[in-house]
């Protein structure tokens, strides 16, 4: 088990440092200046700037500097276009980000999986089309079309509810709803496919012979190893909730991390960008791992093997 | 290879034909494969007929559907049904090209390691593990970024060395990167499936027994191991499609893809979601065609896995 | 009275291909504390049978048409589903063939083996576990306290099988049904669960319906037979009385075609010879006795013993040295603990020309790698490999691939499903360059067909539109393609109906007198090693334990374990069955 977690700690550390590599090197191919917006300074004065942000110093030595600085002084470097420490920038709008994705992952996971469940249960019943009818609805239309229909539809009608905007709980509503629609048609679809392979396997059979009731059979012998696609898709799904927030943060107007993101790619903000890309790839790393343990608790053989394959 | 009068033998039903009949007989994925038919005609064929869909007529904004103009205007007076055609062309070349790269990338790739194996396979799977771990949209903005501040110079580049037309390469410029940065991306799913696949039938009888009766590597490779890969990388193919196309919307509506005034389904529906209060057609429209595609995609593909039977396949 | 009786039982499968009479108008009774063995070969409706009485196979494409299941006064083919669950697996209970898919893998073996308890009756949970380990213990599991909260895949494939046997004991039933529980297994496992079997019919009194395509089984376990034949059962009876005399023509042809440690003769007879099966076009069977059958068997038998036959000066073909392959498993670079298993560790060999040595072993002996190390197919890590004269190295194996050849266990896997018949026929004489030009090489595959029993009406059709039998001549075909002298066989009849088995290893036969081909030829079946083999080798662990003439081997085994892989055989001599009716 220790080692197992040492193992994913050094691949996750080699994933961050990749990502800060391929990133840092792109953030460097882009062409024109950082400093575009403040238009007349002197030479002078932008070699001062750029003196100061350590821009002026070999590209190795750029290279090597930034992740020495998030070692030693857990520095992320100071924006460009903000001219704040990035470390604030990201404690002031994650913990935004962070609310929205966990209330969206929780509709996800809430509303997909029954729906799987109910899906595998009544195959191919009318019951089982019409889910994944609605499933397939959640995965081809895209978020930005449905948060602006609900905005216009839900929003404008419903007392408590804000087209746009971010302060009080209830603002949470639409943009989970929103964000999580995508992931929550994906989880049904994996479940209901989970389940239904479960449920064709031999041992299902031997759980009838026992004498066990359609609901038990169910409950105890497959949905363990029926939920297992959907878990191992929680780990991207955060990913997706992450990157689909760039949008809904955009239409919903939701001071997240989303939209800092984009504008530093936008902006040639490079710092900014490295700093929010290696924070969202830590994320990552960390919700895969969660994703791959909670897949071991719920299959012993990939608990016991040693390869993970 | 000698072909004898037909009537002298058993004719026999290949695999590829059992899946064509059993696709004939899925009415879900039939139906979308017309569907695609008719949206891609429409993209392809009729847009040449069209009005030019970049036609500013400030005069005729938010026109309601007529005669002249099949969906109204948007806000600038030009023709909705031109640019949903011509936003078609860009966001279906999209998803195909895409595909495109990252099935060429990823069948040769996933194929070299399962083929070879051993530490060659362990250390290109690994790169795929570390890549795969990047959250892939972050990789997209951050590379479609960046290539498209070249775009500017290589448009420049373009008209000025080789003459073309600076509307055109403009046009040109503006989505290129996009297939680039979407398919050099996407291809790593489709290598582990490809060598996951090559593993399972590299297990099988028939190529231990082509290698015991003295077949070459590229033989066995290209005759023996790739024509049995090929359905589920089919059905994986078809399946991404819809993916990519989704990514180019996300991409242009967060003003990192394509930009007006040439149009997309996405760059469409970004403009439209500015007038919805009003105009909803705006918004719905392009969004109908770009749902109705990605249905179809994905009917296709569902469709054509259980016609090739991929999952039995494994076994 | 019997504790369960099946009345002219129909199981039809509707699909949209045509109905299938899986079940036809079967009748059999057992009695409380019988073992009552149903034979037959696949597709004859054995498992559906079985299935079908405690309403388990999926409808549609299943229907019961008609006929009655009376257990208890009760037709339990009418029975509410709800009543029907409370028998099934209290008073009814059921084994599989595989009893690791059969096993729930995200479940500890004991929360499976205790369900039954908590489901059927108001037990607290303590007792139900201590009642379950008891079982567990009466079965053969050891260390069964600490061992029952482990999980299926920490199991051997033998302890599975008696968990799955405790688990359907544990709420002491009136009946069993085992549905092949012992195919997948090794035969002295086999003959451990056979035992145990027997032992709990004598201490519990439950009364066993089992379910097996193996004659020798059957008559080794069970008091009474029933033999079924594409749905319908022909024949039943005591054992002793099918096997002494079996009156239905399918039965004595089952009976004969199967070769046991006392076949003489070189040829066996097949299920053809004694019967003529004719199908109607609406699904119905007639099956007619041929003439003369009897008469065609005492031929065989009078025939001249070919094992003396080739007494010649015996031309060593093919030695092995000291050959060792060693496995690592735990791959992975970052990973430094390495298990090396040794697949086959030190092995000497000798195969004279023409002649056959048999390789016996339980599975995981290492007696397929050392075919396939042989061949040069895996690597070997060190020994030798002289073939006619020359040491085989792995840059000029392929001069050797026309010489040496061959033939894999799953005959459908071994056909690319893609090429056909003919492309994958030709595709050796193409790359070895054999005839000149695609007519010549095109009749060449013809008369290849033909040799091994199939026609030039083939040449267009795709390998799954075969059987298991034609495929594996199809099989034995390419093999052929390129004109070896030496045949590995592994495992190449074990996948098959004792039928069809007959068929193929008449074909290896003929082939090695035609074209006097040398075999390896590896089983685990001992019987049918016996019967093909000049000289047979006995594997265990990597190692060669015993080499010796075939007869002097079965007749007087020097070592324990060929001693204790010959007894664990099922045996189905007639003396045997009239020694063990004696005792009863």
């Amino acid at each position: 088990m220790i080692k197992f977690l040492l193992g994913r700690l050094m691949q996750g550390i080699l994933v961050l440092f990749t990502l800060y590599t391929i990133t840092f090197f792109l953030a460097k191919a882009m062409p024109g200046e950082p400093f575009t917006s403040e238009k007349n300074v002197s030479a002078e004065t932008k070699a001062n700037i750029r003196k100061l942000y350590g821009l002026d110093r070999p590209l190795w030595e750029q290279y090597y500097v930034y992740p020495k600085n998030i070692i030693t002084e857990g520095s992320l470097g100071i924006s460009t276009s903000k001219g704040r420490p990035v470390k604030d920038i990201i404690a002031q709008s994650f913990p935004n980000s962070l609310i929205l994705g966990l209330c969206a992952l929780g509709f996800a996971v809430g509303i997909g999986i029954p729906i799987g469940v109910l899906s595998a249960v009544r195959k191919n019943s009318w019951v089982d089309w019409s889910c994944m009818g609605i499933a397939m609805i959640g995965i081809c239309v895209p978020s930005f079309t449905i948060g602006p229909l609900l905005q216009i539809y839900l929003a404008a009608h419903l007392p408590g509810l804000k087209v746009a905007g971010w302060g009080s709980p209830q603002d949470v509503i639409l943009p989970a709803f929103t964000l999580g629609l995508v992931s929550a048609a994906y989880l049904a679809r994996l479940t209901r496919g989970g389940i239904l392979e479960v449920l064709s396997q031999d041992f299902v059979r031997t759980a009838q012979a026992k004498g066990l009731s359609p609901s038990k059979v169910i409950i105890k012998h497959s949905l363990r190893g029926g939920l297992i696609p959907a878990v191992a898709y929680l780990g991207p799904a955060f990913a997706a909730l992450i990157s689909g927030s760039f949008i809904v943060e955009t239409i919903f107007q939701v001071p997240g991390m989303g939209q800092h993101f984009v504008n530093a790619a936008t902006t040639r903000d490079e710092f900014l960008l490295l700093g929010i890309s290696l924070f969202f790839g830590f994320l990552i790393v960390v919700m895969n791992l969660i994703a791959d343990l909670l897949t071991g608790f719920l299959d012993p053989r990939v608990r016991i093997a040693d390869n993970p394959e | 290879m000698p072909e004898g009068p037909a009537s002298e033998f058993e004719q026999g039903s290949s695999l590829w034909k059992d899946a064509r009949h059993r696709m004939g007989q899925n009415k879900f994925a039939m139906g979308s494969l017309c569907v695609l038919g008719l949206m891609i005609l429409l993209c392809f064929a009729m847009a040449w007929f069209c009005k030019d869909p970049n036609k500013v007529n400030l005069v005729n904004k938010f026109a309601a559907p007529s005669e002249e103009h099949w969906f109204g205007t948007d806000a600038l007076g030009r023709d909705l049904f031109a640019r949903i055609l011509y936003g078609g062309q860009v966001s279906i070349l999209v998803g195909l090209i895409a595909t495109a790269v990252s099935v060429a990338i990823g069948i040769i790739y996933g194929a070299i390691s399962g083929f070879i194996g051993g530490k060659t396979d362990a250390v290109l799977m690994r790169i795929v593990d570390t890549l795969l771990a990047i959250p892939f949209l972050v990789l997209v903005i951050v590379l479609q970024a960046t290539l498209s501040n070249f775009s500017g110079e290589v448009t420049q580049w373009i008209v000025d060395s080789w003459g073309w037309d600076k509307q055109f390469t403009s046009r040109l410029t503006n989505v290129v990167p996009l297939f680039f940065a979407l398919g050099l991306l996407g291809w790593l799913t489709l290598s582990r499936i490809v060598r996951a696949q090559v593993l399972a039938i590299k297990e099988r009888e028939f190529v231990e027994a082509a290698v015991a009766l003295g077949y070459s590597k590229s033989r066995i490779l290209f005759r023996h191991v790739i024509p049995n890969v090929l359905g589920p990388t089919i059905v994986y193919s078809t399946l991404t499609v819809p993916g990519f196309i989704m990514y180019e919307a996300i991409l242009s509506f967060l003003g990192l893809g394509v930009e007006s005034p040439n149009s997309s389904w996405g760059v469409l529906i970004k403009e439209g979601a500015n007038f919805l209060e009003t105009e909803i057609q705006l918004l719905l429209l392009p969004g109908l065609f770009f749902s109705l595609t990605l249905f179809s995609l994905n009917f296709l593909g569902d469709g054509l896995r259980d016609a090739l039977d991929v999952k039995a396949s494994k076994d | 009275m019997s504790l369960l009786e099946v009345k002219n039982l129909k199981t039809y499968f509707h699909t949209r291909a045509g109905t299938t009479r899986a079940v036809d108008d079967v009748s059999f009774s057992i009695n409380k504390g019988e073992i009552v063995g149903v034979v037959g070969e696949s597709g004859s409706g054995k498992s559906v049978t079985c299935h079908t009485m405690l309403g388990l196979l999926p409808s549609p494409p299943a229907k019961v048409e008609g006929g009655s299941v009376t257990f208890d006064d009760q037709n339990l083919l009418h029975l509410p589903l709800p009543i029907l669950r409370a028998i099934r697996g209290k008073r009814i209970s059921m084994i599989f063939q595989d009893p690791m898919s059969c096993l729930n893998p995200y479940l500890p073996i004991l929360e499976q083996v205790v369900e039954p308890i908590l489901t059927h009756e108001q037990t607290s949970r303590e007792e139900a576990e201590s009642r379950a380990i008891e079982m567990m213990i009466k079965v053969g599991i050891r260390d069964a306290e600490t061992r029952a909260r482990s999980y299926p895949h920490q199991f051997s494939g033998g302890m599975r099988q008696r968990a799955m046997i405790a688990m359907a004991l544990v709420t002491n039933p009136d009946l069993l049904l085992a549905d092949e529980p012992t195919t997948a297994l090794d035969v002295t496992v086999q003959a451990r669960i056979l035992q145990i079997l027997r032992e709990l019919r004598n201490d519990l009194g439950v009364a066993v319906l089992f379910v097996t395509h193996d004659l020798g089984v059957v008559a080794d376990v069970a008091d009474r037979v029933v033999v079924m034949y594409r749905g319908k059962v022909v024949e039943q009876g005591s054992v002793l009385s099918i096997f002494e005399n079996p009156s239905h023509p399918y039965v004595k042809g089952l009976l004969a075609c199967r070769p046991t440690f006392e076949t003489k003769y070189r040829i066996l007879p097949t299920v053809e010879d004694f019967l003529h099966a004719e199908e109607a076009k609406d699904g119905s069977l007639t099956l007619r006795e041929r003439p003369n059958a009897m008469e065609r068997l005492s031929n065989l038998e009078n025939k001249h013993d070919p094992k003396d036959f080739r007494r010649e000066p015996e031309q060593t073909l093919l030695e092995v040295k000291d050959l060792k392959v060693h496995f690592t498993s735990g791959s992975g670079f970052l990973r430094k603990t390495r298990q090396t298993v040794k697949a086959v560790d030190g092995v000497d060999l000798s195969i004279a020309k023409g002649k056959t040595l048999g390789l016996v072993g339980e599975s995981g002996c290492g007696k397929t790698t050392l075919g396939r190390a042989i061949l040069g197919l895996v690597h070997a890590r060190s020994g030798i490999v002289r073939y006619d004269g020359a040491v085989l190295q792995a840059s000029d194996m392929r001069s050797y691939r026309k010489r040496m050849q061959i033939i894999f266990q799953d005959p459908y896997a071994s056909l690319n499903p893609r090429l056909t018949i003919e492309q994958a026929l030709t595709e050796p004489l193409t790359v070895h360059q054999i005839g000149s030009g695609s007519s010549d090489r095109r009749e060449r595959v013809v008369s290849l067909l033909e040799e091994v029993g199939l026609s030039s009406a083939h040449l267009l059709r795709y390998p799954h539109e075969f059987s298991g039998g034609q495929r594996q001549r199809l099989c034995v075909a390419r093999a052929l393609a390129v004109e070896p002298e030496f045949l590995v066989c592994d495992e190449c009849v074990s996948a098959m109906d004792v039928s069809v088995q007959a068929q193929v290893l008449n074909l290896l036969n003929e082939l090695q007198e035609s074209r006097n081909l040398t075999y390896l030829f590896i089983s685990h079946d001992l019987s049918v090693v016996k019967f093909v083999s000049d000289e047979v080798a006995v594997m265990q662990a990597g190692r060669i334990v015993e080499t010796n003439e075939a007869e002097a081997l079965y007749r007087q085994p020097k070592d324990p374990y060929t001693q204790k892989l010959l007894d664990a055989v099922p045996k189905s001599d007639l003396k045997e069955l009239r020694e063990r009716q004696r005792r009863n």
